[in-house]
C-alpha cells in the first residue's frame, strides 16, 4: 500500500458511507423493478407510510427504539474490536425479564419498568459476558461463539416457554401483564401517534445513546476500551487488562441488547412469546456499521431501519406483489457495503479528489500507515 | 546439476561468460516516506560466499526482497549471469536460479518436510510422483551437503536447524544456483549454526553462489570470501573479507558520527531504584532472548544498555516494563518485586512508579487515530488527576497536554489533532512527555532519538540528562552508539541475550565497543563454537 | 426398540445430516483456503429457492440443479470480491450474504409465485426422487443384511450418493492432489505459497467457487431433493450447523462425515423423542438435544474437551507488498 491520500474529513466520515447507503437503496429499487414495480412510487409510498401521519411515525419510533438498543449494542463491542454477531440471542433471553415483571404487575408500572430493566439488563449481560468470558480467556473465537450462543439461547427459551412459564392453555407463551403494570404508550399523551405502540421505553433508548456516548468518549473505562480496539499493542503498553476489557464491553453490550426486552416484550406485547426478538437483534448489526459505531450514527441509522420497516409493511400493503422483506435486503446491502465493503468508493474518491486540488494539502508530516513497515523494509518479506 | 528439477531447463543459457553471478545497480527502494535502498550497487562472484552485514533496518533484506522478486526495485538494474533481467516476481527468480532462505522461514509448519519441499514446484495434478522423485532428490542432496532431513517429519514438529535446512533444500531442489540467506543463525544454536557454515563451504565447494545476510561480524569472518557493509539505506563499502577485520566492519556499520554535544555534569548515584535478577525472557516464538541477565539502576544515574539491535534489547525492555512475563526472574522497582500475574503489568509498574518510553512508539506508544491529548494519557488514564470517579476530566487531560505541549515545545501546538499528523519527532516528545512530566522512580527509554530529527535530538538529550540530576534511576536502551556514549554514566554491552561486559564512558572509545558489540572480545562460551575459516 | 425402528431412525440421521455434509464440505474448501464463511446458511438458502424456482418453472430437476449451483456460486463470487480484493472483513460480508438471501428469496418468490413466499409444490418427476438400488428385490428377504440394505442404504435421492461421495473425493483432493496441496497452505501461510510463486488470490478464488457448488447442491438436496418446495427460511440455522461441524471436526473431511452424522441422528433423535415419555427419565426436552451441537461446539471452543485449531491465517486478508 503506497501512502494514502488524505481524503477530507467529511468525505470519509459522511460521503462515503452515504455513498455506500444509497447504493444498497439503488438496488433495492432495481429489485422493485425487476418484480416491475415502480422504484420511485415506492419510495413514495414507503416515505409516507413512515412519516406521512402519526401513527407511521409512531410506529417508525417503535422500530427504531428496537434498533438504537441493538444498533448501540454491536456499537459498543465494536469500538473494543469484538464484533458480537449474539444480539439476538442476548435480547432473547433477556425476555424472561417479563417474567419478573409478572411478579410486580400489580403494584405500578414504574415498579414493573424498573423491574424488567434491572433484569433484562443483568440477563444479557450474563449471556454475553459468556462468550466475551470464552473469548479473553479460552481464546474461542467470539464470532462463532455468540453465533452458537443465539442458537443455544432458541432452545432454552422454547423450553423455559413451552415447559417451565407458559400460561394454562397454551403452549408457547407467558402470561399477559396485568393492566396496572402495563407500560405507558405514548399516545396516551400524544393521540398524534394513533394506534402505534411507541412506548416510554423509547426515553430509555435516548437515555442509552446519551450513556454510551458517555461512555465511550468521557469515562476512564470508555477510553481503555478504545485503546484496546485501536491498538491492543498500545492497550498491553499502558497496562490496560485486555481480559477484563473484554469481559466488561461484552457484559455491557449484552445489557443494552437486553433492553430490547423492556420495548418489545413488556412494552407491547405485554407477554412473552416464542422468537419475540423477530430479528431486530441482527438488524442492529446493521445499524452499527451503518453509523460507524457512533451513538450519532446508530440513531440516525435506527431511524432509517425504523422507517424502512414501517414503511415496508405499509408498501406491502399498498403493492402487494412488494413484499415487507425488501428491508431485510436493503438491511443486507447495507452491511455489505459499509462493513465489508466500505472502501469501495475510496480510489475513485481519491482521484477525484486529488484532480480537484493539484498539490494535495500538505499535512504536517505525514505519518506512514499504520500497517506499512516500520522503520525501513527490515521485516518486508514477511509482510 | 544432474538431478535438477524441469524448471532448470528455462533458466536462460549461454551467458555463463560473466564471472558475476548476481549484479545489482543503482538499486532505489522506497516505502512511503522511508527510504530503504539507496542507489545500491552490489557485485557477487559466482563460486563465493558474500556477505551483506549492516545493523537491523540498514536495508539489507529490502535489498534481497527485490533480487527475489518479491519487492519491485523504484529503479535500478538486476543482472543475473551478466544478462539484464527484470524480476517480476519469485516464481521469475526461481527460475533464473535464485533461491531465498528466509529470515522468517517460509514454511507451512503443519506440512512434512516433503510436502514444503514440493509445495508450488510440483510436477503434475497428482502428489504421489512429485513426493516419490522429491525423496530420492533428498536423499542426493543430503549426500552431496550434509543436508540431512527427515522428509517424512512434520515440520512444527522438528528444531529450527531442521527447518532451516528444509528451507535450503527447498531452493536447491528448485534449482537455485545463487542462494540467499536473510539473518540465518539468527534462531539457531551454536551447534546447528556450526552445521550450517560446514553446509554452506559444501555448496560453494559445488560452485553454488551464496550471499549470506547478518549482523553478526564474526559470522561474516568465519564463513565470507567478500563482505558488502550497508548503513542506513546505503551501501557504505565492498572489501575481501581477508583484508579487513571485526573492528574495522564494526565501525563502517555503525558509522562515525559526530558525538553531540550534551552538557552534563557527574553523576550523583543513590539508592538502588530498579534491579534486575537472572531475567530470562522469550520472544513471540518462543526462542530464548534474553538469557539470565543481572543489573541494578541507581537513583541519579543513567545505565545504557549498547548492542547491535537484535541481541535480546527488545525482549529485556518488554519484560522490565512489564508488558511481557520473563521466563524466570525478577524485576524489583524501589525494593519491591514486581508481580506478572495477569496482562496488565505494565500498569502495575506504572504505579509503583516506573515511566517507559517505548522503542517503537507507533506500534505501541500511541494510538495513532487518537488527538493528542488522548495520547497525553495513555497508560495514566486511571490516574485521580484526570476525573476522580469513572468520568474522564477532559477538560483537565487537555489543560496538561496544552502545558506539555509548551514545555516540550511540541509542534503544531494543538492537542486537538490527530496524534498521525504529527512528525516522528514531535511524537516521540508526546511520549515523552507523557512519560517523564510526571513522578517517578525509574525511567525506562528505549530508542529515544529513533527517526528523529537533529534539532530534536538535542532536546532530548537534555530532558534526560535533567531527569537524572533530578534523582531518577534511568535505564537507556539504544543501538546508538554516540548516545549510550554522551548520555550513560555507566555502559552495558549486550550480545546475544547476555550483557557481556560494563564499561565506563570514560575510557569506552568507539572501536572498543564496537569490538564489545560485536562479540568479538566476549569471554570464552559455548556460543564460541563458530570456528574460524 | 425393534430393529426396524433402528433403521428408521438411522434412515432419518442420514436425510438429515446431507445438507450438513454438503454445506460443511463446502465451508470446509473456503476455511482451508484462509477465508472465513459465515455465509453458508445463505447460499444454501439462495440455492434452496434457485432450485425450487427453477425446477418450478421448467420441470426439470436437472435444471433446478444447475441454478442453484449458479446462484449459491455467484453468491461466493461477492464474498470473493469482498473479502479477497477488497480486503473486507469476512464475517460481515457473510453475515450480509445470509441477509441477502434471506430478503431475496421471499421478495422475489413473493413477486414470482404469488404464494407469500413459497414456491410451487413439484410433483415427484420434477425433483429428485429416490434412486432404488440393485438387488433390493433380492436382498428384501435377506434378514438383517438384506433389511439394512434396503431400508438405510438404497432408497435415496442422488443428492445424498452424491455428498456421501464427495467426502472420499475431498479427503483425495486435499491431500492427495497439488491443488489440495496449495489449498491448505493457503490457509496455513499464504506468504510460503506466495514467496513459492503462486498466486494465492487465484488460489482463494478456486477454493470459493468450489464452495459456492456444494453449497448449491445442499440447497437443491433441501428443496428439490428431500422437499418439494421452498419455504421462507427453510435451511433454518443449517448452515450454522454445518460450520458447527466443520469446527468439530477440526475442518477434516471424514471427521466432518462423523459429526454430521452425529448431528443428523441428534435431529433425528430430538423429532422421535417429542413428548415421549422415557421410563425412569420422564420426558425428556427436546430443546435439549437441539442445542447440543452447539454446545458441544462451544466447549470445544473453549478447549475444555481436545482443541480446534482453525487454519492459521483464516480471516486474514492477504496483503501482498509491493
Amino acid at each position: 500500500m503506497s501512502a494514502r491520500t488524505e481524503l477530507p474529513r467529511w468525505v470519509t466520515l459522511a460521503l462515503m458511507p452515504a455513498l455506500n447507503v444509497a447504493l444498497a437503496f439503488v438496488i433495492g429499487g432495481l429489485v422493485v423493478l425487476a418484480i416491475g414495480e415502480s422504484p420511485l412510487e415506492a419510495i413514495q409510498i414507503l416515505m409516507f407510510g413512515a412519516f406521512g401521519y402519526g401513527e407511521g411515525w409512531g410506529f417508525t419510533l417503535h422500530f427504531a427504539t428496537n434498533f438504537v438498543f441493538t444498533g448501540l449494542a454491536v456499537a459498543l463491542a465494536y469500538q473494543a474490536g469484538l464484533f458480537n454477531i449474539g444480539v439476538e440471542g442476548q435480547a432473547y433471553v433477556a425476555g424472561l425479564a417479563l417474567v419478573a415483571g409478572l411478579a410486580v404487575d400489580q403494584i405500578h408500572w414504574s415498579v414493573v419498568l424498573i423491574t424488567t430493566t434491572l433484569v433484562a439488563m443483568a440477563l444479557g449481560a450474563i449471556w454475553a459476558a459468556i462468550p466475551g468470558y470464552l473469548q479473553a480467556k479460552r481464546g474461542s473465537h467470539i464470532v462463532i461463539t455468540t453465533i452458537m450462543f443465539n442458537f443455544i439461547a432458541a432452545a432454552f427459551m422454547s423450553y423455559m416457554l413451552t415447559q417451565v412459564f407458559s400460561r394454562p392453555g397454551a403452549n408457547s407463551e407467558t402470561e399477559t401483564l396485568d393492566a396496572i403494570g402495563r407500560l405507558p404508550l405514548l399516545r396516551e399523551f400524544m393521540p398524534f401517534f394513533g394506534r402505534s405502540p411507541v412506548n416510554i421505553t423509547i426515553f430509555l433508548a435516548i437515555a442509552a445513546l446519551i450513556g454510551v456516548y458517555y461512555l465511550i468518549w468521557h469515562t476512564k473505562l470508555g477510553f481503555k476500551i478504545r485503546v484496546l480496539g485501536q491498538n491492543p499493542n498500545a492497550a498491553r503498553y499502558a497496562g490496560i487488562s485486555a481480559v477484563s476489557i473484554i469481559i466488561i464491553t461484552m457484559a455491557l453490550s449484552g445489557a443494552l441488547a437486553g433492553m430490547v426486552a423492556v420495548n418489545e416484550a413488556v412494552g407491547v406485547q405485554k407477554r412473552l412469546i416464542i422468537g419475540y426478538v423477530g430479528g431486530y437483534g441482527f438488524v442492529g448489526i446493521a445499524v452499527a456499521f451503518m453509523g460507524r459505531s457512533h451513538p450519532v450514527g446508530v440513531l440516525l441509522a435506527a431511524l432509517l431501519f425504523g422507517a424502512l420497516f414501517q414503511g415496508g409493511q405499509e408498501l406491502n400493503f399498498e403493492m402487494p406483489s412488494v413484499s415487507s422483506d425488501l428491508v431485510v435486503i436493503i438491511q443486507a446491502l447495507v452491511i455489505l457495503f459499509t462493513g465489508a465493503m466500505s472502501e469501495m468508493f475510496r480510489p475513485a474518491l481519491e482521484r477525484l479528489f486529488i484532480r480537484a486540488k493539484p498539490p494535495p494539502e500538505k499535512a504536517v508530516a505525514p505519518a506512514p500507515p499504520a500497517n506499512q513497515p516500520k522503520s525501513s523494509g527490515e521485516q518486508g518479506s514477511g509482510q | 546439476m544432474a538431478n535438477s528439477p524441469p524448471a532448470n531447463d528455462q533458466r536462460p543459457s549461454g551467458a555463463a561468460d560473466s564471472e558475476y553471478a548476481v549484479e545489482l545497480v543503482g538499486i532505489n527502494k522506497s516505502f512511503g516516506a522511508v527510504h530503504a535502498n539507496k542507489n545500491i550497487d552490489l557485485k557477487v562472484k559466482r563460486g563465493t560466499v558474500h556477505g551483506i552485514v549492516g545493523e537491523n533496518g540498514a536495508g539489507k533484506s529490502t535489498l534481497m526482497s527485490i533480487l527475489y522478486g518479491f519487492y519491485t526495485a523504484d529503479s535500478g538494474d538486476i543482472f543475473v549471469n551478466g544478462e539484464k533481467v527484470s524480476i517480476t516476481d519469485s516464481r521469475h527468480a526461481l527460475r533464473l536460479g535464485i533461491g531465498m532462505v528466509h529470515q522468517h522461514f517460509m514454511l507451512v509448519e503443519n506440512f512434512t518436510v516433503l510436502e514444503n519441499i514440493i509445495l508450488g514446484a510440483e510436477d503434475s495434478a497428482l502428489l504421489t510422483p512429485s513426493l516419490a522423485r522429491a525423496r530420492a532428490e533428498l536423499a542426493t542432496l543430503a549426500k552431496d551437503y550434509s543436508l540431512e532431513v527427515d522428509p517424512d517429519a512434520v515440520v512444527e514438529e522438528v528444531s529450527v536447524g531442521h527447518q532451516q535446512r528444509v528451507e535450503i533444500l527447498k531452493a536447491l531442489y528448485r534449482g537455485a544456483e545463487v542462494l540467499v540467506l536473510d539473518e540465518p543463525t539468527g534462531v539457531l544454536t551454536p551447534a546447528e549454526a556450526d552445521h550450517l557454515f560446514r553446509i554452506l563451504e559444501q555448496l560453494r565447494e559445488q560452485g553454488k553462489t551464496i550471499i549470506f545476510i547478518t549482523h553478526k561480524l564474526r559470522e561474516i569472518m568465519a564463513i565470507t570470501d567478500s563482505v558488502s557493509v550497508m548503513r542506513q539505506g546505503e551501501m557504505v563499502r565492498t572489501l575481501a573479507t581477508a583484508d579487513t577485520d571485526p573492528a574495522e566492519l564494526a565501525e563502517l556499520m555503525v558509522g562515525r558520527r559526530v558525538l553531540l554535544q550534551v552538557k552534563k555534569g557527574a553523576a550523583n548515584p543513590g539508592e538502588t531504584r530498579l534491579e534486575v535478577r537472572d531475567l530470562v525472557v522469550k520472544d513471540e516464538m518462543g526462542v530464548v532472548r534474553v538469557k539470565g541477565v543481572n543489573f541494578e539502576v541507581k537513583a541519579g544515574e543513567i545505565v545504557g544498555i549498547a548492542g547491535v539491535a537484535g541481541n535480546g534489547q527488545s525482549e529485556l525492555l518488554e519484560a522490565v516494563s512489564g508488558m511481557t512475563a520473563p521466563v524466570l526472574g525478577d524485576v524489583i522497582v524501589s525494593g519491591k518485586r514486581v508481580s506478572f500475574h495477569g496482562d496488565d503489568g505494565a500498569g502495575r509498574l506504572r504505579k509503583a512508579g516506573m515511566a517507559h518510553v517505548p522503542e517503537d512508539r507507533q506500534r505501541m506508544g500511541l494510538v495513532t487515530s487518537y488527538e493528542e491529548w488522548e495520547n497525553s494519557i495513555l497508560g495514566y488514564e486511571s490516574d485521580k488527576r484526570y476525573g476522580a470517579g469513572l468520568s474522564l476530566d477532559i477538560p483537565a487531560a487537555r489543560n496538561e497536554a496544552r502545558r506539555r505541549i509548551e514545555k516540550f515545545d511540541i509542534r503544531p501546538a494543538d492537542c486537538r489533532l490527530k496524534t498521525a499528523k504529527f512528525s516522528g519527532g514531535n511524537q516521540q516528545k508526546i511520549v515523552l512527555a507523557r512519560e517523564m512530566d510526571r513522578e517517578l522512580e525509574v525511567l525506562i527509554v528505549g530508542q529515544p532519538t529513533r527517526g528523529v530529527d537533529i534539532g530534536a535530538i538535542e532536546f532530548i538529550h537534555s530532558q534526560i540528562i535533567a531527569m537524572r540530576d533530578a534523582g531518577k534511576a534511568i535505564l537507556l536502551v539504544s543501538v546508538e552508539l554516540d548516545e549510550i556514549r554522551s548520555l550513560s554514566d555507566r555502559i552495558l554491552v549486550m550480545f546475544d541475550g547476555n550483557l557481556i561486559a560494563e564499561v565506563d564512558p570514560a575510557d569506552a572509545d568507539e572501536r572498543t565497543l564496537g569490538l564489545y558489540m560485536a562479540g568479538v572480545e566476549e569471554p570464552a562460551t559455548e556460543s564460541d563454537a563458530v570456528a574460524a575459516p | 426398540m425393534s430393529y426396524t425402528a433402528i433403521l428408521f431412525l438411522l434412515d432419518s440421521s442420514v436425510r438429515l445430516a446431507v445438507p450438513l455434509l454438503l454445506a460443511g464440505l463446502a465451508g470446509l474448501y473456503s476455511e482451508r483456503a484462509g477465508v472465513v464463511d459465515i455465509g453458508l446458511e445463505g447460499k444454501m438458502l439462495g440455492a434452496a429457492f434457485a432450485a425450487a424456482a427453477a425446477a418450478a418453472v421448467t420441470g426439470s430437476a436437472w435444471i433446478g440443479l444447475l441454478a442453484a449451483i449458479g446462484v449459491s456460486t455467484a453468491m461466493s463470487m461477492i464474498h470473493a470480491l469482498a473479502s479477497i480484493n477488497m480486503r473486507g472483513n469476512q464475517i460481515i460480508s457473510g453475515v450480509a450474504l445470509n441477509f441477502l438471501a434471506l430478503g431475496t428469496t421471499i421478495v422475489l418468490g413473493d413477486a414470482w409465485f404469488k404464494r407469500g413466499g413459497i414456491t410451487p409444490t413439484l410433483s415427484l418427476d420434477q425433483r429428485f426422487g429416490p434412486i432404488e438400488l440393485p438387488f433390493v428385490a433380492e436382498a428384501a428377504n435377506v434378514p438383517i443384511i438384506g433389511e439394512l440394505y434396503v431400508q438405510l442404504i438404497s432408497g435415496h435421492n442422488i443428492l445424498v450418493y452424491v455428498a456421501f461421495l464427495a467426502v472420499p473425493v475431498t479427503a483425495w483432493v486435499l491431500f492427495k492432489t497439488r491443488f489440495g496441496l496449495r489449498l491448505r497452505a493457503c490457509g496455513e501461510n499464504p506468504t510460503a505459497l506466495d514467496t513459492a510463486g503462486i498466486s494465492v488470490y487465484f488460489l482463494r478464488y478456486k477454493a470459493l467457487v468450489v464452495t459456492g457448488v456444494l453449497c448449491g447442491l445442499a440447497g437443491a438436496y433441501l428443496s428439490i431433493g428431500q422437499g418439494a418446495n421452498f419455504t421462507d427460511n427453510m435451511t433454518a440455522g443449517r448452515g450454522f450447523i454445518a460450520l458447527a461441524a466443520l469446527i468439530f471436526a477440526k475442518w477434516r473431511p471424514w471427521g466432518l462425515l462423523n459429526t454430521c452424522l452425529l448431528f443428523g441422528f441428534l435431529a433425528s433423535l430430538q423429532i422421535r423423542l417429542q413428548g415421549l415419555e422415557l421410563p425412569g427419565i420422564g420426558q425428556v426436552p427436546v430443546q435439549a438435544i437441539q442445542a447440543l451441537p452447539y454446545i458441544l461446539t462451544v466447549v470445544l471452543l473453549a478447549g475444555l474437551v481436545g482443541r480446534a485449531i482453525p487454519p492459521k491465517a483464516i480471516g486474514q486478508p492477504y496483503i501482498k507488498e509491493r
